[in-house]
């Protein structure tokens, strides 16, 4: 069989063109799906594809083998269009053991097309998967194609051919653990992508062990080889998804949420002219970001992992107090857990910016699932009255932006700022445009260095914001703690109209963040209408592709999407009230919406899922037809 | 101004001070000051870090840089200060519920990574500020509004809890030492990593005498051991008695010179690298063994603030890496202007 050059793209006569695409890998924990759709994702951003991936990780750590709750999957939705989710049901799926196949069957489009490694489906694999008889046997599968190829075998007979053994530095085991490239060779050729990518990352990554990047190469090779060899002989669909236009020039990567959310933390220190101090306890899905910071200590970086969330948080004070950026990042449970330190925070006006990578709760929840229902904890989750600034990110890229952004106002208005994410734009990643660091603007903080510490007059007067005096400045001694301070001389006092001055104080500092807020904007649709969908944080993707949906079929509605959580920006309740009907679709109980109508009166009227699950794109469609079709 | 010598006085703040009259505080508080006089301590350097409780008052009457934090979390937010500037002179005041109950878990951290602070326990076996209640250094049958037919929980030891964590400075002092307290409070100043050191405080409201066993004056002499590095375990009226590894067995015991033929020569000598007899000498609680003041154990290790900038500088030194680099690492792809 001719061997296909490795950087060649294939122009068969018989691809199908195709504006987009839903491919899903699904496989045992230990298959290597994770990596498998990572690939997938490189080659597909090479191709210059828009793109957009869900890495869907199992809730056990290790599940035992071949178990449907031991099923781990990685969606990616890529496209010559726009694209803006990992897409809702897939094209193609790679079931590599029948416990995939059962979970994962009824998110396959009727007429889709599935590859299965039949040489996992020994009796005792489609028992673990909870089947009682094998599901190529009783006409389940018959509503799809099905490409049933012994990829073990396959996979085995591969490497063989370059003649390791255990004793040439590569096991059996070793050798069939690479089926998942063979996979990935297949739907490569399926879809027409570069292997080069792959073969480079394989290389670097066994430097060391050349033996397993050769091996898993072969794989690679003769996946592609064979889907070459079955195009001609047996149909196999092959496909061409053309180059997405209209993307902005320039250089890109792929990013998660939670490497632009270190990145993000990173660049802002820089821009304030700060160390940057981050603290952390590990947590799922947080951890990531204490990961990524923890690699990059030349850039005067330094990681804390704490012995617990409140150590963490308290450390990111201490730091900040003595003049670095304190950052702290948990995940609901742990952001729990520092609560009180915010409140000391809030009364000893600290720079901080706090990180919360939402996930599914109460108590431990689904760590490994998504939901926003942290968004009430953020605002109103302390003792006492204790506002802060809660700024939520979109998207993986934009957790880069409101880092940035986190960062600047902490400093600015020596305030608490915490960032909301969530497990899915964490994980979850998508091309990027990558920045020039030195384009983007310095805020250089002002650190107090003469005169008195503290006066009446001290304050900033725009921002209210406290003077920064940090310890080792000469003549500026002086105590600070959780204690009610007096608006006069910064020290204790117990005296009841300095708590209520106080208290107001610590409110209109951080209501006056507004000015730093840019207006609310109308996402897609009019400025006023019959029907607008205001959304928060990760629901972006699924929401702007729905209303883009509707609005192409006609339909009457608005997407407005809220960065700014609190404070809200100036415009706000005015934009809404122009609208007849407002839908607030969040992965919660209805959290924002209550926020909207008790900021601004508005009978505005939520949409809800709490499944752990991001939003559907037809769903939301669905929801917004009966919204109106109700409304009538 | 740094050039002046400081006196006590200097490190007096203008705010009032707040404890009750005749509480052992006052006397730590004046030692402190005199300590950081005798050290020529900046009053800029210095910050004094505290948790919750009547200890925990303590920075407000420094004049120098004083943060009150919440209950138990000093330790933490101490470690942050010495991450963001390793140059700065840290002092934690802590009480023993707040180092020992609710900020037991950062007390054993801050000491196993020996950050470079000195943290003053101060130990009057009961919770002041919010009156009276039973502490984990409590005695068995403390009688008080949360146990009022008396606790049933043991007590810990905080200095064999701090050795446990791995401490590289383990002291003790007494409120009414003052000599002895200056002495150790400026060998903990000296030492650099966590020095540890517990202060017997007289609580004179809620605990009242609790100590008197081995602090009142007629008591001192034969029921405190006052432990200085090369020097023999002698205590007792003109030093008569001392102590020995008690033959046959891993404790020790007292023994009077001159008797049953103990010499000089039999004393054991206080070594303060011994971990062993530092855990020894730890446990002795004034029962039947005397109680240990001073330096019980100090053996210097690797400091955890310091291992960090190391690290730092090591890994940039010589790198032209920046943070764009850092962006723009692993795979990447250009886009054309079309
Ligand atoms: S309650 Fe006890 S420890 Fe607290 S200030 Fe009064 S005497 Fe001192």
């Amino acid at each position: 069989m001719p061997e296909t050059p490795l950087n060649a793209q294939i122009k068969s006569p018989s691809r199908q063109t195709l504006e987009s695409a839903v491919v899903r890998f699904s496989g045992d924990s230990g298959d290597g799906m994770q990596i498998t759709g990572g690939q997938f994702m490189l080659a597909t951003a090479v191709a210059q594809n828009n793109l957009s991936t869900f890495p869907d990780y199992p809730s056990e750590i290790r599940a035992p083998i071949g178990t449907t709750f031991g099923v781990s999957a990685f969606q990616i939705n890529f496209g010559s269009r726009v694209i803006k989710t990992a897409g809702d049901n897939f094209d193609v799926l790679v079931a590599m053991n029948p416990a995939a196949l059962k979970v994962e069957l009824a998110g396959l489009k009727i007429g889709g097309i599935i590859l299965l490694d039949v040489g996992s489906f020994q009796e005792r694999n489609i028992h673990r998967a909870n089947y009682e008889i094998d599901p190529r046997t009783d006409g389940s599968l018959d509503a799809y194609r099905v490409i049933e190829l012994d990829i073990s075998k396959l996979t085995l007979d591969a490497v063989a051919s370059l003649g390791l053994s255990k004793e040439k530095g590569l096991s059996k085991k070793e050798a069939l653990r690479c089926k998942n490239f063979w996979a990935l060779g297949f739907v490569y050729w399926m879809f027409d992508r570069l292997r080069t990518p792959t073969v480079d990352w394989l290389k670097t990554k066994f430097a060391k062990r050349p033996q397993i990047a050769a091996a898993n190469i072969a794989a690679l090779n003769a996946g592609h080889a064979l889907a070459e060899t079955m195009e001609i002989s047996d149909g196999l669909s092959s496909f061409s998804v053309a180059k997405a236009p209209n993307i902005e020039p320039g250089l890109y990567r792929t990013i998660t949420g939670a490497e632009a959310m270190a990145w993000g933390l990173a660049v802002g220190a820089k821009l304030a002219d700060l160390r940057l101090v981050f603290c952390s306890y590990p947590i799922t899905p947080a951890s990531p970001v204490l990961h990524a910071l923890s690699h990059m200590v030349e850039h005067d970086i330094v990681t804390f992992q704490a012995e617990d969330e409140i150590a963490a948080v308290c450390a990111a004070i201490g730091a900040s107090y003595a003049g670095s950026l304190g950052v702290t990042s948990s995940s609901g449970p742990g952001i729990a857990l520092k609560g009180e330190a915010l409140g000391l925070a809030v009364s000893t006006e600290q720079p901080l910016v706090v990180i919360n990578t939402q996930r599914a709760g109460p108590s431990t929840g689904l760590p490994t699932k998504t939901e926003q229902s942290d968004l009430l904890q953020a605002l109103y989750g302390r003792n006492g009255e204790a506002p802060i600034v809660v700024i939520a990110a979109r998207s993986p890229g934009d957790c880069f932006n409101v880092a940035i952004e986190a960062s600047k106002i902490a400093t600015k208005y020596m305030t608490p700022v915490m960032v909301l994410s969530d497990g899915y734009i964490g994980n979850a990643s998508e091309p990027w445009l990558i920045p020039d660091i030195d384009q983007l603007e310095k805020f250089p903080i002002n650190l107090h260095k003469e005169g008195e510490y503290f006066d009446s007059t001290v304050r900033d007067e725009v921002t209210l914001a406290r003077p920064w005096a940090i310890p080792g400045t000469p003549n500026l001694e002086h105590h600070i703690g959780g204690l009610e301070k007096s608006y006069e001389t910064g020290e204790i006092s117990s005296d009841p109209q300095n708590h209520q001055k106080m208290t107001d104080l610590r409110a209109a500092k951080i209501d006056g963040v507004v000015r730093d807020i840019p207006d609310q904007h109308v996402e897609s649709g009019a400025d006023s209408g019959k029907l607008v969908i205001v959304g928060w944080g990760s629901t972006y993707g699924p929401i702007s592709r729905a209303v883009n949906n509707l609005q192409e079929a006609g339909v009457d509605v608005s997407h407005v999407h809220v960065r700014h959580i609190w404070p809200l920006p100036q415009n706000l309740g005015d934009l809404l009230a122009g609208f007849d009907h407002i839908l607030v679709p969040e992965m919660n109980c209805g959290q924002f919406v209550k926020v909207l109508r008790d900021q601004y009166l508005l009978d505005a009227k939520g949409l809800n899922k709490m499944t752990g699950q991001p939003f559907k794109i037809v769903e939301l469609e669905d929801a917004i037809r009966a919204h109106l079709e109700a409304a009538k | 101004m740094s050039d002046i010598k400081l006196t006590a006085k200097d490190f007096v703040s203008d705010q009032e001070v707040r404890w009750c009259p005749g509480c052992g505080d006052y006397a730590i508080l004046k030692a402190v000051q005199r300590t950081l006089a005798d050290v020529e301590a900046k009053t800029e350097n210095t910050v004094f870090v505290s948790g919750i409780g009547c200890a925990a008052r303590f920075p407000y009457y420094m004049k120098t840089y004083g943060f009150h934090g919440i209950h138990g979390r000093a330790p933490s937010i101490a470690t942050g200060i010495k991450l963001a500037n390793p140059d700065l002179d840290v002092w934690v005041v802590s009480g023993d519920g707040d180092a020992l109950s609710i900020g037991g878990n950062h007390f054993v951290h801050l000491v196993r990574r020996n950050v470079d602070v000195q943290f003053l326990l101060f130990n009057n076996e009961i919770y002041g500020l919010t009156k009276g209640q039973f502490s984990p250094t409590s005695r068995v049958g403390t009688r008080s509004p949360s146990t009022p037919h008396g606790s049933i929980e043991n007590p810990l030891s905080a200095a064999l809890v701090a050795l446990g964590a791995g401490a590289h400075f383990v002291a003790r002092g007494v409120d009414n030492a003052q000599k002895q307290l200056v002495a150790t409070l400026t060998r903990a100043h000296a030492f650099k990593g966590t020095s540890f050191v517990e202060i017997f405080q007289n609580c004179i409201v809620f605990n009242d005498g609790i100590f008197t066993e081995f602090t009142a004056k007629d008591k001192v002499a034969v029921k405190q051991v006052y432990v200085e590095h090369g020097k023999p375990l002698l205590f007792g009226k003109d030093h008569a008695l001392g102590l020995r590894i008690k033959p046959g067995t891993l404790s020790l015991e007292i023994v009077t010179l001159g008797e049953q033929g103990i010499s000089a020569d039999d004393i054991l000598v206080h070594d303060e690298t011994d971990r062993a007899l530092a855990a020894l000498l730890a446990d002795m609680n004034g029962d039947k063994l005397p109680i240990a003041i001073g330096v019980l154990y100090c053996k210097p290790g690797h400091i955890f603030e310091v291992e960090i900038r190391k690290l730092v500088q090591r890994e940039s030194s010589g790198t032209t890496s920046n943070l764009n680099d850092v962006l723009r690492a692993g795979h990447t792809w250009t886009v054309a202007d079309t």
